[in-house]
């Protein structure tokens, strides 16, 4: 598999990730352990709709595994990487580092 | 470099930047590094004034003639200067805060960052843990008479505070951390210049910290 990688790059270029937004809140879950919405929503300053329509793109993947809370009556509905989602994201990050690497 | 390159390249950073973003409060301003300095500054300036006189009416009492007298004023003397100087280190604590907090406040508007987020939390409940903790050691140490302690205690506990607080916050904090530390430790060795090191640590390591943070980050 590496050495596909290093055969050709774009192969690995995650097409889930072709998006600023959806890139920005995997990005975010690699380095926390959670986050809920509101945080991804003044992270990534978008709206309330345009967001919970990529958390749906990128639950559907199978990237993000959803919990949904209470913090007193409010609700809290945070967001936590898969192990599938992790690994992809990796994937997407060499394809594209090699890529910049490649074209030096 | 052709189109298709700056495109990943912008992706990367984008990606560096979300990451940073999420996980660290990156609002905090250099400008509240020069303005709890200088808070720090005036505060020294009116410790030493009250050292001098407290010195000068000491000198003034001794008098061979009579020495129960002199100690039992000294050590009168002393619980005041200590209520005094106390006083002025929590005005001086509080201005800091204050100041530093307001200038803090408008980046984190400017950054779109709330100050009272998840990272900002995040921050304050680590670097508040070891100054809790630390002044509550100090104070005990105060009670017992353990003065000559103090300021080189101050800079070990904020030190140790501030690297801590890195992890949350922007990267440089770690080495104003490690100057403090160097300093709360030289100051073991110089234990009667404990105001000389503080104004050092908590006034001129803080403008320097202010100026060079404010130019890397704010300056337009």
């Amino acid at each position: 598999m590496f050495y596909k990688v290093a055969m050709n790059p774009i192969l690995h270029l995650n097409k889930v990730f072709d998006n600023r937004i959806r890139l920005g809140i995997m990005s975010a879950l690699m380095v926390n352990e959670e986050i809920n919405f509101n945080d991804l929503k003044e992270l990534l300053q978008i709206t309330d709709g345009n967001l919970a329509s990529h958390i749906k793109g990128l639950e559907e993947s199978g990237y993000i595994q959803v919990q949904k809370g209470f913090i007193g009556r409010k609700t809290n509905t945070t967001y936590k990487a898969t192990e599938a989602g992790f690994l992809a994201f990796k994937q997407h990050l060499a394809a594209l580092e090699k890529m910049i690497k490649g074209t030096k | 470099m052709n189109n298709a390159d700056l495109k990943q390249q912008e992706e990367l950073q984008h990606i560096k930047q979300m990451m940073e973003r999420s996980s660290r409060f990156i609002s905090l301003s250099g400008l509240s590094g020069i303005a709890a300095g200088t808070c720090a500054l005036v505060g020294a300036y009116f410790a030493n004034n009250e050292l001098m006189n407290t010195h000068a009416r000491v000198l003034q009492n001794l008098n061979p003639a009579d020495d129960a007298t002199v100690t039992l004023d000294t050590s009168l003397l002393n619980s005041l200067l200590g209520n005094r100087l106390v006083q002025i280190a929590i005005l001086t604590f509080m201005a800091a805060l204050v100041s530093s907090f307001i200038f803090t406040f408008i980046r984190s508007k400017r950054t779109h960052v709330s100050l009272w987020g998840t990272t900002s939390k995040r921050l304050f409940i680590n670097i508040a843990i070891p100054l809790l903790v630390g002044g509550l050691f100090l104070l005990k140490l105060m009670l017992l008479g353990g003065v000559g302690l103090v300021a080189p205690g101050c800079l070990l506990f904020y030190g140790l505070a501030l690297v801590n607080a890195s992890k949350y916050t922007l990267v440089e904090v770690r080495y104003l951390g490690y100057s403090q530390l160097l300093l709360g430790i030289i100051n073991l060795f110089f234990i009667g210049s404990g105001l000389l090191f503080w104004t050092l640590g908590f006034g001129i390591l803080h403008i320097v910290y202010g100026v060079m943070m404010w130019l890397k980050y704010e300056r337009q």
